[in-house]
């Protein structure tokens, strides 16, 4: 009964969706205020039957309910509850249903805090949103239905979940990353209401903004986890392997990046109008691509989970429909007046515009190198697809990065409209002698060696931070005290600073875990041991460990620092009873200025293995920038002048008090 | 142009791109045989990676079987397949195992061969991929498996495991020997 009244709210759930697509946008257009109204109550009612429908599936394999075609394919009676539950998404059909609750949350909170926006934006703005659902709700109900039957055969044990995501890492990826990529859904609608009302001022910017910024936090923790579970859960050490995958989430990411930056010109100074619209298309288009691409295993990839080429032409049609009329919508109705304001060569806005070009190219060269098997396939015929590899994206991106980094943290400086040349030199003088002086000096003194590429990327990591540190100074000079000068920056002020040091730790991470990892592969027999640096890894041998629905081959390896006793890793081997599949566990010791790195390879007879061993310095640190990051992210959400601004404008237009504002106000005075 | 002509360029692009994708669509990679399968070997000669001024030429690859197999690594999944090729190797003799190199770093492949131990007899370096748009190759890795009669017999894209080992690899040789 369970997963029909699952299917049933799934249904209802369309229903509302189609409602919200057309009542709001129709009481827009004929000013209608009631219909206008609809938006909200409807968003709600869309989230609650949502989360009725998840509810179900999620009772479906919290209850070994294998009537149920796809708790059946990805569940077992052995599995542990935990990942019982994280199956709900450890395929195609539940991680779409998954997609679309998360889709109708977005809307849900989108009707809870605007209620400082005009009634006619939220509706139209609801209505985008609720169009955007309704596909993916056909897309599910009709093509990947998770509730869909097996009552004539109804098997008596599960097939169990794909072991690669056996894993804590990749049970909370999927969430964070779907939070990320559908939240980029309510920039795209708000991008839309403002194209079809054609009011483009700074206001829409202004609300775009955290809700921008929100997404782009989650995906920013999203991918992060990604790259986290390959690090330990592939057993091979690596953080990050171009891989289609991998590169799809980035493209949003990085558009996304773009688009904060864009939004923030735009709200400012009323410029770069019609780049920002496209950008808050674009994050969101590329979100849905990244979605096609994964789910019609077009481009194989190491990650491939759920392959179907059918359903990818039901997805296109998605893509062609949404985005498609939304880009025509653009073309018919961006402004192509320049902005009312004007900037000079050296400000701000011109730091902004190059971050973005920057951003874009990025952007730009990942694309063509996922789709070139495609390009290079309908040019020179079937049977000559070829394949890129790292080294392309390494030789496009790093530079890119790199440039990226050094006007980072020039823009720091920087100020709207005119910036003088002097005043920017006189800034980075002192800066930039820091930073060259310790991003040369660190690598020589610590690991006594010379490697150009290392140190640049060191000089560019402290030319950040010290850009950021000085920047703070300067900004409470003038202060009372210092303190009292900290208190009064803004969160979003804080925020931005903090996910520009995360990028500064992504940088030294990356630099010196890529440079500086010692890592050994070799045969060990029990007893024998292999000394990197100052760590000594004994080989203990290997043990079978019973778990709860795989079997172990679980080895010890005992690491001593000069001889004393450090710690215990227990690498594995496990074979997973219900599909026969054999998983790495990667068993690592995670430190802050460095990780211990174990994983078990094949057996070599006579109780001897193959052991990779890995140290890897700094490595956590890539992790740790992404978190301060998507902190950072947070903290500008957070900002209270998202809640200030419209009440002061209330006031300035001297509208009489009304309760609601005289209450606003208060809470402003409370805050 | 005029400016607002200029605006209809992102729409133009997201149609050919998703003509593209369309034709992808059609084209998919697991299911397409290899246009080769069951026609001789090309003709080839490159650089071993070894031997340094060593050749290896495709006149070295005839009256046994072989399986030849593209590999690099910067490729993730080669890095998964590799022990098993390992183990696979040392347990069927008689099939030679030829590694081709595929748009590699030839001292990271060297070095890995090395650690991770070496399932290939021959090892040929295919520095700009045009052995690998001789035999169609999408990516790494991907295995061709060569008759006594030099003829292809078989192409797997992506990791062999234990799995495709036995249900694919297995009876095709049983038919070969």
């Amino acid at each position: 009964m369970i997963p029909e009244l699952g299917n049933f709210a799934a249904m209802l759930a369309l229903c509302l969706a189609v409602l919200q697509s057309v009542l709001p946008l129709a009481g827009a257009f004929t000013g209608n205020r009631l219909w206008m109204g609809l938006g909200r109550p409807l968003s709600a009612g869309l989230w609650v039957f949502m989360l009725l429908a998840f509810s179900c599936l999620a009772y479906a394999f919290l209850h070994d309910d294998f009537s149920v075609a796809y708790v059946a394919r990805n569940s077992n009676t052995a599995l542990p509850v935990y990942y019982k539950f994280a199956g709900v998404w450890g395929a195609h059909e539940g991680s779409l249903l998954l997609w679309v609750l998360i889709l109708a949350g977005w809307g849900y909170a989108v009707s809870l805090f605007s209620d400082k926006l005009p009634l006619d934006i939220v509706a139209r703005v609801l209505s985008v949103m609720g169009m955007i659902t309704t596909g993916f709700l056909l897309f599910l109900l009709f093509t990947s239905n998770p509730f869909d039957r097996l009552l004539l055969n109804t098997p008596t044990e599960g097939a169990d979940l794909n072991p690669l995501l056996q894993d804590f890492g990749l049970t909370v990826h999927p969430p964070f990353l779907y939070m990320g990529y559908v939240g980029f859904s309510v920039a795209f609608s708000f991008a839309i209401a403002a194209l079809l009302t054609g009011r483009l001022d700074a206001a829409w910017a202004r609300w775009t903004r955290p809700w921008t910024n929100a997404a782009w936090g989650f995906l920013t923790i999203g991918i992060a986890l990604g790259s986290w579970w390959s690090y330990y859960e592939l057993g091979w050490g690596g953080w990050w392997f171009w891989d289609p995958v991998e590169n799809v989430s980035f493209m949003p990411w990085l558009v996304g990046t773009a688009l904060i930056h864009s939004l923030a010109v735009t709200e400012k100074r009323g410029v770069f109008k019609s780049w920002t619209l496209l950008l808050a298309i674009s994050a969101f288009s590329l979100s849905m691509l990244g979605a096609f691409i994964v789910r019609s295993g077009l481009i194989t990839s190491v990650h491939a989970f759920a392959i179907d080429p059918e359903r990818g032409l039901v997805l296109l049609t998605i893509l062609l429909v949404i985005i498609g009329s939304s880009l025509f919508l653009y073309a018919l109705r961006a402004p192509v007046v320049k902005g009312s304001a004007t900037y000079g060569a050296n400000s701000r806005e011109v730091f902004l515009l190059i971050n973005n070009i920057l951003l874009v190219v990025a952007t730009a060269m990942i694309l063509l190198g996922t789709l070139s098997p495609l390009i290079h396939e309908a040019i020179y015929g079937e049977a000559n697809r070829i394949s890129i590899g790292p080294p392309y994206y390494n030789i496009m991106f790093i530079p890119l990065m790199a440039i990226l980094a050094f006007f980072l943290g020039a823009s720091t400086f920087s100020r709207w409209k005119k910036t003088s040349l002097q005043h920017l030199v006189s800034n980075l003088k002192l800066v930039l002698v820091a930073s060259v002086t310790l991003g040369i000096v660190l690598p020589l003194a610590v690991a006594s060696s010379f490697n150009p590429s290392a140190m640049l990327a060191l000089v560019l990591a402290f030319w950040i931070v010290f850009s950021i540190v000085k920047d703070l100074l300067d900004k409470t000079a003038n202060k009372a005290s210092r303190w009292q000068g900290l208190l009064g920056l803004g969160r979003s002020y804080y925020g931005m600073q903090l996910a520009h040091f995360g990028m500064a730790v992504i940088i030294t991470g990356v630099c010196l875990t890529s440079h500086y990892s010692i890592e050994q592969d070799v045969r060990m027999a029990p007893g024998e041991s292999i000394t990197i640096n100052d760590y000594t890894f004994t080989f203990g041998g290997v043990v079978e460990r019973p778990g709860p629905n795989y079997t172990a081959q679980s080895a010890t390896v005992d690491v001593s620092i000069d001889g004393e006793a450090y710690i215990t890793l227990r690498p594995e081997k496990r074979t997973y009873h219900a599909r026969g599949d054999v998983q790495t566990e990667a068993d690592i010791q995670v430190g802050f200025f460095r990780d211990l790195f174990t994983a078990l390879g094949d057996p070599r007879g006579d109780g001897a293995w193959v052991v990779r061993v890995h140290v890897k310095p700094f490595v956590f640190w890539i992790w740790l920038g992404a978190f301060l990051m998507a902190a950072g992210g947070a903290l500008a959400v957070m900002d209270k002048r998202y809640r200030h601004k419209p009440v002061l404008l209330a006031q300035q237009e001297a509208l009489p008090p009304t309760a609601d504002s005289i209450e606003a106000v208060a809470k402003v005075s409370h805050s | 142009m005029s400016n607002r002509a200029k605006l209809f360029i992102p729409a133009v692009f997201f149609v050919a791109m998703l003509g593209l994708l369309f034709y992808g669509l059609g084209q998919n990679p697991n299911l397409v045989p290899s246009a080769l399968v069951n026609r001789p070997l090309p003709e080839f000669s490159l650089p071993a990676l070894f031997e340094t001024n060593g050749v290896v030429g495709s006149e070295q690859l005839k009256g046994g079987i072989y399986l030849v197999n593209f590999w690099a690594t910067w490729c993730a999944p080669c890095h998964v397949e590799h022990p098993y090729l390992v183990e696979i190797s040392e347990r069927e003799t008689d099939i030679t195992f030829v590694g081709v190199n595929y748009k590699d770093d030839v001292d990271d492949a060297r070095e890995f061969l090395g650690e991770r131990g070496n399932p290939f007899k021959l090892s040929l370096v295919d520095a700009n991929g045009s052995l690998g748009i001789d035999f169609g190759v999408a990516g790494a890795p991907e295995t061709f498996l060569v008759d006594q009669s030099g003829t292809i017999r078989y192409k797997h894209v992506g990791v062999i495991d234990n799995r495709v080992w036995d249900e694919v690899f297995v009876p095709l040789l049983a038919e070969l020997r």
